[in-house]
């Protein structure tokens, strides 16, 4: 069925993936649409809004099953989730914030962690292969969060003058290099932050998601429509796409890994003692 | 095949972080062979770096899809 059909819904020529594949419809039908900043919006609930809160109850159900028993000599589930708690308290929290205020702060990390790496993983679970962050909507929400958070932090350890010091004039310099430098902190620390944040993740999410549409649709591509000898390099793009697949499951789990790790750092520069 | 020049232009602007979080890793690496007691140390310089580095490249792909 499957190769008739797909001859049958894309044309004869190639159409490469474009960024309009992750305009997944509304389930159950598209619903209304409106306009919002100039963008054509639709009303309705999508494929990963229903991820995202299925994220959530398995990232909540690992780690409640993985602590529950407690048990002197833990099993494979517990000690799992010990490891993998372990590395975020220790690597992350520990060696960042530093083992002063650090412990305030892992519950969010862990969850932070958790959340993304489940988020991610799912580009690469089968049937469902849709990263929920590839869509940025869902990440601005995470680096929203976090900017909230690094600067309330701040504010309230050193007051609002303080942290915008901390912030914004670099140390040991004076002079009238500093009309340069405020500015350019200021954009750098305040503002820039969590746009690169969350575009970091969504753009590693998003291209990483394209290369295997593009990798799957071109290997069908030619192996359908390809000269004899243009078969057998379709074949090779399939293989290539199984390669990739592989290469995304650690940028997946980079990419949760660095996004924690930022978080962690925003937070120790913010609680940083004035120079 | 259709395509934007943009995209041309990404790549272009691609190769600076490339090379940058090349150097980045570079130094870390060498780092740790000779010291291997700093890598925690060095890790999260090498992170932070990297994530500068990399803004260059987040900040230009998302023009290539605005402009």
């Amino acid at each position: 069925m499957s190769s008739t059909a797909m001859t049958a819904l894309r044309s004869e020529e190639f159409t490469p993936p474009s960024p309009a594949d992750f305009d997944l419809p509304a389930i159950g039908g598209g619903g209304n649409t409106f306009e919002f900043m100039g963008q054509q919006m639709q009303l309705g609930v999508t494929k990963p809004m229903l991820q995202i809160i299925l994220v959530a109850a398995l990232a909540f159900g690992f780690l409640f099953m993985a602590a529950r028993k407690r048990a002197m000599v833990p099993g494979k589930l517990q000690f799992s989730g010990e490891t993998a708690y372990g590395f975020v308290r220790n690597s992350m929290g520990r060696d960042i914030i530093g083992s002063q205020e650090f412990m305030r702060f892992v519950p969010y990390l862990v969850t932070v962690f958790f959340f993304i790496l489940f988020n991610n993983l799912m580009a690469s679970v089968p049937f469902i292969q849709f990263p929920t962050m590839g869509r940025a909507g869902m990440v601005y929400g995470l680096a929203g969060l976090s900017w909230v958070i690094y600067n309330a932090v701040g504010i309230k350890k050193h007051g609002f003058s303080g942290y915008m010091r901390l912030q914004c004039v670099p140390a040991g310099i004076k002079g009238p290099i500093l009309l340069l430098l405020v500015p350019l902190e200021f954009m750098s620390n305040l503002v820039v932050r969590p746009i690169t944040l969350a575009l970091r993740l969504f753009a590693n999410m998003f291209a990483g998601h394209l290369l295997l549409i593009l990798f799957a649709l071109g290997g069908e591509y030619l192996i359908v429509h390809g000269s004899l000898l243009v078969k057998p390099v379709g074949i090779l793009a399939w293989v290539l796409f199984i390669l990739v697949a592989f290469l995304e499951l650690l940028v997946q789990f980079l990419q949760a890994y660095v996004f924690t790790l930022l978080n962690a750092m925003y937070i120790s520069g913010a609680l940083a003692d004035e120079h | 095949m259709e395509g934007s020049l943009n995209m041309v232009g990404y790549g272009l602007a691609a190769i600076g972080p490339g090379v940058g979080i090349g150097l980045i890793f570079a130094a870390y690496i060498s780092g740790v062979a000779r010291q291997p007691e700093a890598q925690s140390r060095l890790q999260s310089i090498a992170i932070l770096g990297f994530a500068l580095a990399e803004a260059l490249a987040i900040i230009g792909i998302a023009l290539a899809f605005v402009l």
